[in-house]
């Protein structure tokens, strides 16, 4: 096997790993999403497929974890179901649309940083990894923040499809939602990312969070940016409160209204896929990606912050869910347009003086002078 | 029902728009688009069906279309006696039978020319109060989830369990109680009752403020409701609207006020009113409604040790003996047969009264014919009449303005259809 093959061999070995870890992680959030949401609003949440028993002496036994299968029921059960296709739908398109959500959504893993060089990872696949400093998928994008934009971006489309391909008219409401939304809020979404690109200097998402590990996590240096990103990233995601398009209560669940099966579940797996993927982005450019305590002695401890990360964005998203109500069309558009919009170029412009003055040297007198105080 | 007709709504009848959604997508603007929207729908409040006509997402028309919950309450009450027909009242407005019930025993007690006990009447308030907030409770738990807010539904479910476990304790069943009887009372309230609704009464205010936390300073929930189906004191009257529907829009029109049944005369309490007249208006109505319910349980709670221990009219002719005496007295036998075969029999004439429901006015005609079983009876319920409404308030905003509407009237299609 030449040394192409061998890199090919070890890519795959990685990705399948990594993408592993992560489809399991979507069926678990949504777990977590049901448990979390159940305890802020008094309830249980799932508790009967598959727990942990604890005996005890003379008592009923203790049951831990109560609902650790759910996950795995709900997929078998979606499996069994019957794969209907209406005769009413224009049946390539139907059948296209969700495999064009998930796809995207599995893709933009690939730039992910996990960790920086972890020496018996390295040892193990000298040929895939060995020539960059992190670890990723697709290590050597350079281009990678470019890469996710187009990426997402293909996303509305399977939206938009589905809801054509549906021939039904809550589906195509739903269809119509997605696309006004997802294009207006990428715009901001893409200023905020251009942020952490400035000060970095780099599209590569590991030089941007080695810049963070340089000076400080980006959300303290650009709250304003890292709060925007998240707004932006409900918004393309469709999360509470920007749930537009699956709005039940309107729409009766909008654009999947005519999936059944796994079909659908490919749906709900984007969705939770993407929640996974925004916010390891949101992490990696705000909060400093793998960074963490201890991390030069033990870079194994990368993943792991990243994932402690993700969740605590997880619960930002499950936690706005519970508590807010949904926005209607017309404010979700003035939201986008007059609000983030101006406050996200405003943000770039500010931020690129600041940097352009800072790299001129004006700023030189007074950071020595503070440094000159301590 | 047919669209109102005028010039604020454009006319169109189900008639016609069943005939377009029959020939599918042909309307005048191609660019419309029929929607029907229901009877299985997950915000429209039960089997109603909305036709709309939109054009993108605003609505240009809507009728609503009724009837799917039909079940002939009023004409199947003429063939049962007065006692009997009392259990189909329940039916009507599954979420408050409380206060159907008392509409309904009002007005046959009044055919019959007698008062219940002041005991029968105090526990009477009490629990249509009671009623009355676990209604405002449904309406504010489902309202706000057809606005996504979801936490505040399952907490209002969660006092509105407590409540119907006061009502299974006094009345043996959750809902459909039927503990009102000619006369006065089922039976007389269980001892634990009392510390009940003293509970109930010590920890709701705190839960209603919860309520109002999430939602009452919300932007989102404030950008959704505030001038959203605006109608005026002077539209809503001329709709016949009555409840929290029309004190929203500044009247102030509550029938406990203006024509006191019961002892509403005697206790205290303020009748709220808003004058922006949209869905926050009507709201923030029903909320501050649920405080003032509590006032006037706290002060029926107080005047109840007063009221004696009689719960039942003391008339064998009208109210069946207690069973305890069925083996002594053969007065007590006859009367319990005579009562529960044919039931009494009321005078010739008709009586007609109104009370406020929680959606607003609930009137009870009832035309006796000197037999046991009425010759007619007639409710005018308030949803029906709300309904009607709600094609001149959703006129030119968008669906999910629809659903906040259709939510803030609060209408009950088993009340509408009966």
């Amino acid at each position: 096997m030449g040394i192409a093959g061998q890199i090919a061999l070890q890519t795959l070995a990685v990705a399948g790993i990594i993408v592993f870890v992560v489809i399991t992680g979507f069926a678990y959030s949504t777990l977590l999403e049901r448990k979390l949401l159940a305890r802020m609003q008094v309830r249980v949440g799932p508790n009967r497929a598959g727990y942990i028993p604890i005996p005890r002496r003379g008592q009923s036994e203790r049951r831990l974890l109560g609902g650790v299968m759910q996950p795995l029921a709900d997929a078998v059960k979606l499996f069994m179901k019957e794969d209907l296709t209406p005769t009413h739908v224009d049946p390539v398109v139907y059948n296209l649309a969700p495999m064009l959500t998930v796809a995207p959504a599995v893709f933009s893993l690939a730039v992910i940083p996990w960790a920086p060089r972890i020496p018996w990872l390295w040892e193990l696949v000298p040929d895939y990894l060995g020539r960059y400093e992190y670890l990723a998928i697709a290590p050597g994008l350079n281009i990678a923040l470019l890469f996710i934009l187009a990426i997402t971006s293909i996303e509305v489309y399977g939206v938009v499809l589905a809801g054509w391909a549906s021939n039904s008219k809550y589906a195509i409401l739903g269809g119509i939602r997605s696309t006004a939304q997802m294009i207006s809020y990428e715009l901001s979404l893409g200023l905020t990312l251009l942020i952490p690109v400035m000060i970095a200097g780099s599209l590569n998402l590991n030089d941007i969070v080695q810049a963070q590990i340089d000076s400080a996590w980006f959300i303290l240096l650009q709250p304003i940016a890292g709060i925007l990103f998240f707004i932006g990233a409900l918004a393309e995601l469709q999360r509470a409160p920007f749930d537009l398009l699956e709005a039940e209560q309107e729409l009766s669940s909008g654009y999947n209204v005519e999936y059944a099966g796994m079909r659908f579940a490919m749906f709900m797996m984007a969705e939770y896929m993407k929640m996974i993927i925004f916010s390891a982005i949101w992490a990696t450019l705000f909060l400093g990606g793998y960074h963490g305590p201890f991390l030069d002695a033990a870079p194994m401890l990368g993943p792991l912050y990243l994932i402690i990360k993700i969740l605590f964005s997880l619960f930002i998203m499950i936690w706005i869910r519970a508590s807010w109500p949904r926005m209607r069309y017309d404010q979700l558009m003035d939201l986008g347009w007059k609000t983030l919009l101006p406050i996200a170029v405003l943000n770039v412009i500010v931020t690129g003086i600041f940097i352009v003055l800072a790299e001129e040297g004006v700023f030189d007198g007074i950071l020595n002078t503070i440094n000159g105080l301590f | 029902m047919l669209a109102p007709s005028g010039d604020t709504v454009a006319e169109i009848t189900v008639e016609e728009l069943r005939a377009k959604m029959g020939t599918l997508m042909e309307i005048e603007d191609e660019e419309h688009m029929l929607l029907s929207m229901g009877p299985q729908h997950p915000s429209t409040h039960g089997v109603l069906r909305l036709l709309l006509e939109l054009d993108g997402e605003r609505i240009v028309n809507l009728a609503p279309d009724i009837g799917f919950l039909h079940t002939g309450v009023e004409k199947s009450m003429e063939s049962k006696t007065y006692t009997k027909g009392l259990v189909m009242t329940d039916r009507m407005d599954y979420l408050a039978p409380m206060s159907n019930n008392l509409g309904y025993i009002l007005a046959v007690e009044k055919l019959l020319g007698v008062e219940s006990p002041p005991r029968a009447q105090l526990i009477r308030m009490i629990l249509v109060e009671l009623q009355r907030i676990s209604s405002h409770l449904v309406w504010l738990g489902t309202s706000a989830l057809d606005l996504a807010a979801m936490t505040v539904f399952l907490y209002a479910f969660r006092e509105r369990e407590y409540i119907l476990d006061v009502f299974e304790m006094v009345a043996g069943q959750r809902m459909m109680g039927s503990y009102f009887r000619p006369g006065g009372l089922w039976r007389d309230v269980p001892e634990e009752f009392e510390d009940a609704v003293r509970q109930f009464l010590d920890f709701m205010p705190s839960r209603i403020d919860d309520y109002e936390g999430l939602l009452t300073n919300n932007p989102i929930f404030l950008k959704r409701t505030k001038d959203v189906g605006v109608i005026s004191g002077e539209d809503a009257i001329q709709w016949g609207m009555t409840g929290a529907c029309l004190r929203g829009s500044g009247v102030d029109w509550d029938i406990r006020k203006k024509f006191p049944y019961l002892k509403y005369d005697e206790v205290e309490f303020d009748v709220p009113v808003e004058h922006e007249g949209d869905v926050y208006a009507r709201y923030s109505c029903r909320m501050r409604e649920m405080r003032e319910s509590l006032r006037i349980i706290q002060q029926c709670m107080d005047m109840l040790p007063k009221a004696g221990k009689e719960f039942n009219l003391n008339d064998p002719k009208i109210v069946p003996p207690p069973r305890s005496t069925l083996g002594q007295s053969m007065e007590a036998v006859i009367h319990h047969f005579k009562l529960w075969t044919e039931g009494f029999k009321a005078p010739e004439g008709y009586a007609k009264v109104s009370i406020e429901s929680p959606r607003g006015e609930f009137m009870c005609y009832i035309r006796g014919d000197g037999s046991a079983k009425p010759a007619r009876v007639h409710f005018r319920t308030p949803s029906y009449v709300n309904l009607a409404a709600i094609p001149v308030l959703s006129k030119d905003l968008y669906v999910a303005d629809l659903i906040a509407i259709i939510g803030s009237t609060d209408i009950v299609l088993g009340e509408i259809d009966r």
